[in-house]
Parts: structure tokens; sequence; C-alpha cells
């Protein structure tokens, strides 16, 4: 068969090969390199780096909130120090993450290309958003922000005494590599699969890359633009959101979350097309519905647009937006809800593992099951009226970005691991985690919805006698969190050193990441890949001999 | 007005609405648990029905079925539509005031609640209301935004620095709830709270007695306007004086120069008051100079209680016809985006 041409052991005549890892030790050959991967590798120390820090102002917030009154930190800390996990989490976590790190090592082998369409603005990207990263890191070592992750005006223009200029700059600057991400993944798709790779034969990891990349560079220029008009206002005291100077706060607000909504979806839909990978090959079966859930992907983010409204129910726009917003957000959950029902139809009659990867996949439904119908709740605008600015949407987003985002995040490195390091991490100590994460984030997080219910608003440093008890088990559940989130850091990196090594596919998956060598080479392919194949096809047209797989495993099924 | 305290770890409910509001909770909770129970049955039944016997299996292909598609779709967009419907009708009985309502008037600042009853007496962080009554709270702040948050009510509203936003309710217990400022204010914003204390009428009678107060917010705005501001001396003289009429525009439709109009509601008033430029009735000259910076948020909700009691609106403990509630919310932005242009 001819295609099994394409699969490379990564030896020949016994003599290592060069890989991207391989090709050059020097710093220079990093900082100055144009290869995706390495590049990518480099957004996953940094962001690995910001995950750890945000993960840090988040042990804070909690340990502050095990008691009723502020007394770990009087309050103007405790401002800083909750606004220093939102803007860290949101602007240099969960957006960059899975585009830049798995996006960008993955999306071009996945078609079939060398590298993306603009090396050198790949690389560019990076620097952006070391800069963007570093003016906001100096800001928060000379005193941070206190004004929320949302800036809401006039506090931040006219009444915050903190660096709020300074973070500005960073996220202003952060938002170009954004777009420049998103720009190379559109053009990529576009111009350089390999022949024989159609667009119905992507993988569904690429058309949720595909979607998030519209949003980026649609969505992003408009919190430059705000961001911008928030430094004018500031600076100059022309009155734009200030009422003072003859503005209007609520103004901010929509050009704000008319970026920001489209966020969750810049942050959400990569994880989307993570978990379509993790299931469909550890079920080893041909997604279910693959249209629709290619669709879905375009269909929310083009209706992510439409929904910002949803954040400002109780903000004093007119009821009629409400209520026009509020049927709106009803809309966009059927593309979430069939994609869910798609993912589940696929494991029906699979032969489904229970490796680490599709541990998180499983944490990652169930999370988001939560995730996205408690967004129900919040899109009945009655009901929100109620429970917005509470702990209730706070449980709720954190299902979605860390249930929905961070798993499928972790699900995705474990999977692609040996892939990137060439390296088979300890299976057991993966499947440990994995469990620690899922157990310790329900206890952190689901005692909120009921705190939420309650009444209990967030941003809150001292709190009512009467939510202790909650808080307490929300403290709890965030060390086991802790613990789960750090071992992967441990065992991931001891790989690099004990790990077994994994070969060019160990888990024999028909996809074109995995026919070529584990590390693969600088320009992915020794020679450009045909493709014959439908993607996740485990049937003979794939070319792989499952046969030989079988007799020569060594391995025995993990259940 | 269902009983929910048993219930466990659920708030009490004390409003008019708080029954909807839960009652929509609990179809939400019935509605997710049905679609987790199935996507959870079918995954676990899935992992263990179909966990994998050798290595390295090839299962039989399945493609997808439009009809299931199509049905797994449409049953999720109709239950979500029947969410909405529910979700528009707590809403629209949430924020829209009836007409007889008690006004109580709020002044949002960091970090503290200033309110001031029809009748005059004032309160801080306190909020005093009698069971079974309507109360429409008329609400601003001096600084930054903050929201008026009862969680025993069921309802809350950002108070919004340059316009008026308003909240009703109508409480059905005695007892004391819970006031919380919902909306990130800066430093002590979780000190920016207090109660609200729901009164039998007659409790509530002896309250106000036991307060009194000097002056009620028409009496105080009539000062303001007669002798502290000198509005009078331009508006008050009948149809030849220089500045325009007052009497009788409440809730009116104004024709304003250039051909627009605009409902003289509470916004129009406050901005006509700090702009006047900006909104010239008319018929007359744009030389009122602007009192912004003269006026503090309280005189103003004065001058506002005593412009509306010359439309024979009391603006206190009465009934207040007020324009369609509605068109608070309405006009509020193309008003205040007006302003911004000049």
């Amino acid at each position: 068969m001819e295609n099994v041409d394409s699969i490379y052991t990564g030896e020949e005549n016994g003599e290592e090969k060069v890989n991207y890892l391989t090709n050059g030790f020097s710093v220079k050959s990093w900082l100055l390199t144009k290869d995706h991967k390495r590049i990518a590798i480099m957004y996953l120390i940094s962001v690995s780096v910001f995950f750890l820090l945000g993960g840090i102002f988040a042990g804070l917030i909690r340990l502050e909130l095990l008691t009723p009154a502020s007394d770990l930190m009087e309050s103007g800390s405790y401002n800083r120090v909750f606004t220093a996990h939102g803007v860290i989490m949101v602007f240099f976590y969960l957006i960059p993450a899975i585009p830049a790190v798995l996006g960008n090592f993955l999306l071009p082998i996945m078609i079939g290309a060398k590298d993306l369409a603009f090396p050198r603005i790949n690389l560019l990207s990076l620097y952006i958003y070391w800069v963007g990263g570093a003016l906001t890191l100096f800001a928060l070592m000379q005193g941070g922000v206190d004004t929320g992750w949302t800036f809401y005006t006039p506090y931040s223009t006219t009444f915050s005494n903190s660096f709020v200029m300074l973070v500005g700059l960073g996220i202003f600057v952060n938002g170009f590599s954004s777009i420049l991400t998103g720009l190379n993944f559109i053009v990529t798709t576009h111009t350089m699969r390999a022949p024989g790779m159609t667009w119905f034969r992507l993988p569904l990891f690429v058309w949720a890359h595909y979607a998030t990349s519209l949003v980026m560079i649609l969505g992003t220029p408009v919190i430059a633009i705000t961001v911008l008009l928030l430094a004018v206002e500031r600076l100059t005291q022309t009155g734009i959101f200030d009422p003072a100077l003859g503005g209007d706060p609520i103004l901010f607000q929509h050009l704000f979350w008319f970026y920001s909504h489209p966020a969750v979806y810049i942050m959400i839909l990569p994880s989307m097309g993570v978990i379509s990978e993790l299931i469909s090959n550890f079920s080893r079966k041909k997604i279910f519905g693959y249209e629709f859930i290619a669709f879905s992907s375009i269909a929310i983010a083009v209706f992510g647009f439409l929904v910002w409204g949803h954040h400002m129910f109780v903000s004093g726009q007119s009821i009629y937006a409400g209520l026009v917003f509020s049927f709106l957000t009803m809309v966009v959950a059927v593309p979430s809800a069939i994609k869910v029902f798609n993912w589940t139809a696929t494991l029906y009659k699979g032969s489904i593992s229970y490796d680490t990867p599709m541990l998180y996949a499983l944490g990652f439904l169930g999370l988001f099951l939560v995730g996205g119908l408690t967004g129900l709740f919040l899109g009945a605008i009655g009901l929100t009226v109620h429970v917005t600015d509470t702990y209730f949407v706070v449980a709720h987003f954190h299902y979605v970005m860390v249930g929905g985002t961070v798993l499928g995040y972790l699900g995705g490195i474990h999977y692609w691991w040996p892939k990137m390091t060439g390296k088979m991490y300890s299976e057991f100590w993966g499947r440990i985690s994995a469990m620690l994460v899922f157990i310790g984030f329900n206890l952190t997080f689901f005692p909120q919805f009921i705190l939420g219910y309650q009444g209990m608003p967030r941003r809150y440093a001292a709190y009512p006698e009467e939510f202790q008890v909650l808080n307490i088990f929300s403290t709890a559940g965030a060390s086991v969190l802790g613990i789960g989130m750090t071992l992967p850091v441990i065992y991931l990196v001891g790989s690099l050193i004990s790990g077994k090594d994994a070969g060019p596919n160990p888990w024999v998956l028909p996809g074109l990441e995995w026919r070529t060598s584990s590390p693969p080479p600088t320009f992915n392919f020794e020679k450009t890949p045909v493709v014959t194949w439908e993607a996740y096809s485990f049937g003979e047209e794939s070319g792989l001999d499952f046969e030989e797989a079988r007799r020569e495993s060594t391995v025995s099924p993990t259940v | 007005m269902q009983d929910t305290s048993w219930v466990p770890l659920f708030p009490e409910g004390a409003s008019t609405f708080a029954w909807q509001v839960d009652a929509l909770y609990f179809y939400l909770i019935a509605v997710s648990a049905f679609f987790a129970i199935i996507v959870v049955a079918a995954v676990f039944y899935f992992f263990v029905r179909y966990r994998e016997t050798e290595k390295f299996a090839t299962p039989p292909e399945i493609h997808g079925s439009i009809p299931l598609e199509l049905f797994w779709s449409f049953v999720p967009f109709v239950i979500s539509m029947t969410i909405f419907l529910g979700g528009a009708v707590v809403y629209y009985n949430q924020y829209t005031p009836p007409e007889d309502t008690m006004e109580i008037f709020v002044v949002g600042k960091q970090w503290m609640w200033k309110i001031q009853h029809g009748t005059g007496q004032r309160e801080i962080n306190e909020l005093h209301v009698p069971v079974n009554r309507k109360v429409k709270l008329t609400m601003t702040t001096e600084d930054v935004l903050h929201d008026f948050f009862i969680p025993a009510f069921r309802t809350k509203a950002d108070v919004v620095p340059g316009r008026y936003t308003s909240l009703w309710f109508e409480a059905t217990k005695p007892g004391k709830y819970r006031l919380f400022c919902a909306e990130y204010c800066g430093l002590n914003h979780s000190g920016m709270g207090g109660w609200v204390y729901v009164m039998e009428q007659k409790d509530f009678d002896n309250w106000l007695a036991g307060n009194l107060s000097n002056q009620t917010p028409v009496q105080q705005g009539e000062d303001l306007f007669t002798n502290k501001l000198g509005c009078a001396s331009c508006h008050a003289g009948g149809q030849n004086q220089r500045g325009a009429v007052l009497e009788g525009i409440f809730g009116k439709e104004v024709k304003l120069v250039g051909g627009q109009t605009v409902i003289a509601d509470e916004d129009y008033i406050r901005n006509s008051i700090l702009n006047p430029a900006g909104q010239v009735v008319e018929g007359y000259q744009p030389i009122m100079p602007t009192f912004k910076g003269q006026v503090t948020e309280e005189q103003l909700v004065a001058l506002v209680a005593y412009i509306k009691s010359l439309s024979g609106q009391s603006g206190a403990a009465t009934a207040a016809p007020a324009a369609a509630p509605a068109s608070n919310a309405a006009t509020a932005a193309p008003a205040n985006t007006a302003g911004a242009g000049r």
C-alpha cells in the first residue's frame, strides 16, 4: 500500500535521524527559528509559566475566602489579586493556550504541510505575546491593577489608582499576537493542504481552529480599539465613557463584550476540536456526524458575535435589547448541544480505551455538560437578574473555561506528548492526575452554584458568615485541584529523562501526525504525503496494517 | 407563592416575583437533569459496554445519521425556546414597574447607599419598606457603577452614573433581608451593603413618624428651585417667561429645536439641568447656563421630584402614573448618547 511510505520510524540504517529538536542546540537556533514546532514548544513553556502564576493567584483567592473576614489580605490587595488572576488566565493562558501550542504544532502536520504559511509572522506573534506578557507582569510587580479583568468604566478611567494603562497596553499589544496567529491558520488551511486533503477530510481539530481564527481576526481589533479609547479618556480627559465628561459608561460594556464574548469561543472552540480528536481516536471510530460537528463550530463562531448583550442584562440597557440577546443566547446553545450528542454517539460500538487522554475527554464531557447547561440558566433572562454578578456566574464560567478549555488542553497535551517529545509518560500517574483534577474541580466549583443562588456576590473580599461552610468546601477542592494540576508537570518533565520511546505511532492511529516520526523532522514529512483516506478512518483504506499491529502488540487492553 | 423553605441550602424568597424566579430555576434544573442523565448514562453505558477488548481493534464504521441529527437539533431548540419564553415573562415582570408605586430615591456612592423616602426620611445602608406595597426605587450614583441587589427579592439593577435606573418590588413577608452591592466598585466593594427591613404597614408608619424629617424631596426641590438655585426666575411665570414651561410636561412628548421629540422623563430633566444646550425645547433660546458641578445627585433627585410634582406627579408615597415605565430604559440611552456627542 503506497500510503505506508509516509510512515517513518525515525531511524534509518540504525542511525538516529535529525528531528526538529536535534536540529540545532544553540539559543539562537531557538529564538530565531521559523519552525512552527519549536515556536509551539516556546509557547508551551510560556503559557505554562502564566498558568502557574494565575494558579498561584487563584490559590490566594481561595485562601482568603476560607474565612468570612478579609484577614489574609486587606480588600485592596484582594482586588488586585483577583484582577491579576483574571487578566493572566484570560489573556495569557486561555486565549493562546490551545491555538498557540497545540494548533501551532499540529495544524501544519495534520494537513500535510511543511510549516505554517507565514513562518516569520508566526515567530513575530510569539515575540508580541512576550512583549504583552512582560508589560503586564511589569505592571503587576509595580503594584498591579484593581479594576477586575473587565475594566468597567468609569472606575477604570477616573477612579482607579492603579496601573490600568500599563496592563491595558499589555493586553493591546498581546491582541496582535492573536490576530497574527489567526491569520496564519486561515491562510495555511486554505493554501497548504496536502494533495488529497480535501476540506471534508480535515481533522475536526483543524475545523475548530479555522473557526477560532475567524473570531480572532474579526473580534480582537475591537478590544484593541476599546483599550485605546480607554487610554485616550484616561490620559486626555476626553469624554468617551465617563458621564462626568459627557461620555457613556454603558458604551464601554458594549465594546468590551463585543470582543470578550466571542473571546469565550476563542477559548472553547479549540478545546472542542481536541475533544473530537480524542473521542474518535480513543474509541477507534470515525466521528459520528462529521459535517455537523464541523459546521457547528462555524455556527458557534458566527452566532458568538451576536450575544454580547447577555453580559449586560441588568446594566440598564433597554429591556427589549435584553430580550433579543436572551433569544440569541438560547439559539447559540444548540450547536454546542449538537456536538455533545455527536461525541456521545461516536462511542457507540467503539473500542474504547481508558488511556489518560480519554479520561480527560470523559472529564471534559461531564464538566462541559454542567457548564453548558448552567449557561441556559444564565440565558434565561428573568433568572439571570437574580444570579448575575454572583458566584453562580463564577461557577458557570469556570465549568466552561477550566472544565472545557483546561481539560481539553491537558487531554491534548497528553495525547500529543509522545509526538512532540518522542517519549511516553507514566500512564499510571496520568490517570491519577486526570481523576484528581476532575474531583478537585467539582469540589471547588459546584458549591459556588449554590452560593450564587443564595446571593453571594462575586469580587467580595469579605462575606457574610452564612456563606462560610460552602466556601470551605470550595477551598478544600481547590487544594485537590492544585495537586492534580501540578502532577503532570512532574511526570511529563520526568518522561523526558526516563520515558520509553514512543515510536511514530504508539496508538496505531490514522491521522497524518501519526504518519511521521516522533519527534517529527523539521519539515514534518520526508516527502509530501498524499491523502487517500477520510478523517478518522480505521478501515483498510487508511493504509494502516492493524492486523500486524495487533499481532506485534505487547501492551494489553487498559481494562 | 410556593413554600420553598423545605429545600436545603435554598435562600428565602420574600417578593411577589421570588416564586417566579424560583419556578424558572426549578424548571431549568429539571431540564438540565433530563439532558445530563441521558448523556451521562449513555456515556457510561458505552464506556463499559464497548471498552476495548483487544488493542488496536477496528470496530465497524458508522458515519452518522441525518434524522438523528435533526432530532437532537430540534428538541434542544424547542426546549431552549420554552426557557427563553419563561425567562422573558419573569424579566418583564421584574423590570416593568406598575403604576401605583411608592417611590424611594437611592444614591450610591463609594461605599454606601444613601436612601431618601418620598416623605423626606433619609437612611444609609438600610431600607425600610412596608409589606405588600409596591415600591419603586429610582437610583443613580455619584461616582462609579454600583448594583442594588436584594437576594430575597430575587432582583437587582445596576446603578449608573449620569442617568436614572429603576428597580421595583413588592415584599411579601416582614423581616430583615440582606442588601448587597453586586457591581464591583473598588476598594471596599464587599463592605457596601446593609439590610432591607420589611415591616407591617402600621410598624412602617410608626417608623416614619419616629424619623421625622424637615422636608420631603418635593419641598426640598421647591426650595432649590425658587430660592437656592434661582430656577424660578426664568421657569415660573407663565407663557412669556424666558425658560420653558415646566408645568404639566412630565411624561409628555416635548418638541425640540431641530424637529426631534423626546419624552420628558427623569433622565431628560436631569440632562437638561446639567447640559441645558443639549436638547432645547422648541421656541426657546439656548441661554440657560449649566448647573453641572453646582448641584449634587441628591439635590438633582429633589429637583426632579419637584418638577414631577408640577405635573401632578407627587413622587411621594402616592400614585405615580409615570411615563410608560419601559420608556425610561429605552430613552435613557439615546438621550445620553446625544449628550456625549457634543
